[in-house]
């Protein structure tokens, strides 16, 4: 489903990554460890077309998205959910019309707006908060919205980059089995964490990267560092 | 059936509509939510409305005043009290004949006196003397105006020219104030003339530095949306998409602006015709503004949407990146 090939990324002199050969299969839940500045992030941003390659191809399907031309790029994201260490909700809108901006933004029909969205704020639990804006929601309550934002496209992918990284133990555990529950439901998720015990609570693939290559790649690994 | 056909299109049409619509709510919706960013958005603007009205009721007012100042101007022609009065009537014919005179007013002898009179009606020890007097002692004279100020020198050597002052051989003009009033003549059409041309500049400048703050001042109201942008582009959004709302936003600013601003110079001429009465030789701003309020609006609304807009159109494209 994602291909990199021999994908390497140079920021000014220093090497981001190098050299990344990686196959992401359909419906894996793929973690992604390493320190910070290993490349994990610049990895995520390579699928969102937020950075390119400096050398190397990236496939989304039979998509290469490294020639993608700029004004495709927003159709390519459509398919894509994505989940942040710093949430990354709208501020002026509640949690209500952060999804339903999603929404808006891929074109969808008022009607499907109005079913769907109370469908995924009652699947991350937070039908209650509907109205509220992200300045009245706590960290973990931003966070199921903004997980509720990525799934509500059906998307193809979610891609968490520290999505538990501002959050209590409580509030990571809810977010890791939604995350989890997501992908039992067919949709391929690719997570960034530093946090050991997510990693095994996950228990699927995990990827570790280091100084900008792939250090290790397990099929049922745990956090190893 | 015909009909399914054009079904696509129907589908297409109805989603630009969805769109449009749900561009407009949200432009309206920031505006609203981004209360204290939008206040001083519009605040800055009304700044430039205002600059930009005050520079058109600065160009009515001085253009006003030369006018009146400029009809103050005339050269007069006086004759002999004894020369007759039709040879003053071909004069005049021959001199309203001339393209740069605007026009030619004939004062009789009976007309001088009563203005004279009239003039001096405080003066009783002048009128006295008048009376004194058996015959009239005013000639008649014709009251030359010139379209334009620089006009009154070839005017004045028109007059000059023998032929065209002595009627049937007998000198029949006293004289011709042109000389006297040549030097004030002269002075004001190079004020004329440099007033219009200092007053144009400075507008320009004005008007160009108010577009100016403002175009920065929304600038800045959108680096506070940077972030937004960057996770509305994440979220998949279309430039358009994203650039809609905050144009929207932008005109929004312009039209608020443009109406506070035409509501404020309402009061403001008002007061403005009360203090200026007296020097402005009669000009009322109060009326200008009521008489044009129809232009002044297309003006200062449309100039606020226009910079609204465009403003927050270029502003946006800074910060769409990728």
């Amino acid at each position: 489903m994602i291909y990199f090939d021999k994908v390497s990324k140079v920021y000014a002199g220093t090497t981001a990554l190098h050299d990344i050969t990686l196959t992401i299969e359909p419906k894996e839940f793929v973690s992604l460890v390493g320190h910070s500045g290993a490349g994990k992030t610049t990895l995520l941003k390579m699928i969102l077309v937020e950075e390119r390659p400096t050398r190397g191809s990236v496939f989304f399907e039979s998509l290469a998205l490294n020639k993608l031309s700029k004004k495709d790029i927003n159709k390519v994201r459509r398919r894509i959910g994505t989940v942040f260490q710093d949430f990354r909700l709208l501020p002026n809108m509640t949690a209500y019309e952060n999804i339903a901006f999603a929404m808006e933004a891929s074109g969808r029909a008022d009607e499907e707006i109005h079913t769907d969205v109370p469908h995924v704020l009652e699947l991350v639990d937070l039908t209650e908060k509907a109205d509220n804006f992200p300045h009245q929601l706590s960290g973990g309550e931003k966070q199921r919205v903004a997980i509720a934002r990525a799934i509500v496209n059906q998307p193809d992918i979610i891609i968490a980059d520290e999505p538990t990284g501002n959050l209590d133990p409580i509030s990571t555990y809810e977010i890791v089995q939604i995350l989890k529950k997501i992908n039992d439901l067919g949709t391929t998720v690719i997570l960034t964490t530093h946090n050991k015990g997510v990693v095994e609570s996950v228990g699927g693939r995990v990827i570790t990267m280091d100084n900008g290559k792939i250090a290790r790649d397990d099929k049922h690994g745990k956090y190893a560092l | 059936m015909k009909i399914f056909k054009f079904a696509p299109l129907i589908r297409k049409s109805f989603m630009i509509w969805t769109k449009v619509k749900r561009i407009a709510r949200s432009g309206f919706v920031n505006f609203w939510r981004n209360g204290f960013v939008s206040l001083s958005a519009v605040l800055v603007m009304i700044v430039t409305l205002f600059t930009i009205g005050s520079v058109v009721f600065l160009g009515a007012i001085l253009s006003s005043t030369l006018q009146s100042l400029k009809d103050k101007v005339d050269i007069n022609v006086y004759f002999v009290t004894s020369a007759p009065e039709e040879d003053i009537l071909a004069i005049q014919e021959k001199i309203e004949a001339l393209p740069e005179v605007k026009s030619v007013e004939y004062v009789s002898r009976e007309q001088a006196l009563e203005n004279f009179k009239e003039r001096h009606k405080d003066e009783q020890l002048t009128l006295q003397a008048l009376e004194e007097l058996d015959e009239n002692p005013l000639g008649a004279n014709l009251n030359i105006k010139a379209n334009d100020p620089s006009h009154y020198e070839s005017i004045a050597g028109f007059l000059e020219s023998d032929n065209v002052l002595s009627g049937a051989g007998a000198r029949i003009v006293d004289n011709v104030n042109f000389s006297r009033n040549r030097l004030a003549i002269d002075r004001l059409s190079k004020i004329i003339d440099s007033a219009d041309k200092v007053g144009f500049g400075v507008s320009i400048l004005l008007i160009v530095l108010s577009i100016i703050i403002t175009f920065n001042t929304i600038r800045l109201t959108l680096y506070i949306s940077r972030d937004e942008i960057s996770v509305m582009q994440l979220v998949g959004a279309s430039y358009r998409y994203i650039r809609g709302p905050f144009v929207i936003s932008g005109v929004m600013y312009g039209f608020v602006a443009g109406i506070i601003t035409l509501i404020l110079f309402y009061p403001l001429t008002y007061w403005f015709r009360e203090v200026s009465e007296n020097f402005l030789a009669g000009f009322n701003l109060f009326e200008y503004y009521i008489a044009n309020f129809g232009q002044m609006f297309l003006l200062i609304a449309g100039a606020g949407i226009v910079v609204g807009g465009i403003s927050s159109y270029l502003a946006v494209r800074r910060y769409l990146k990728l």
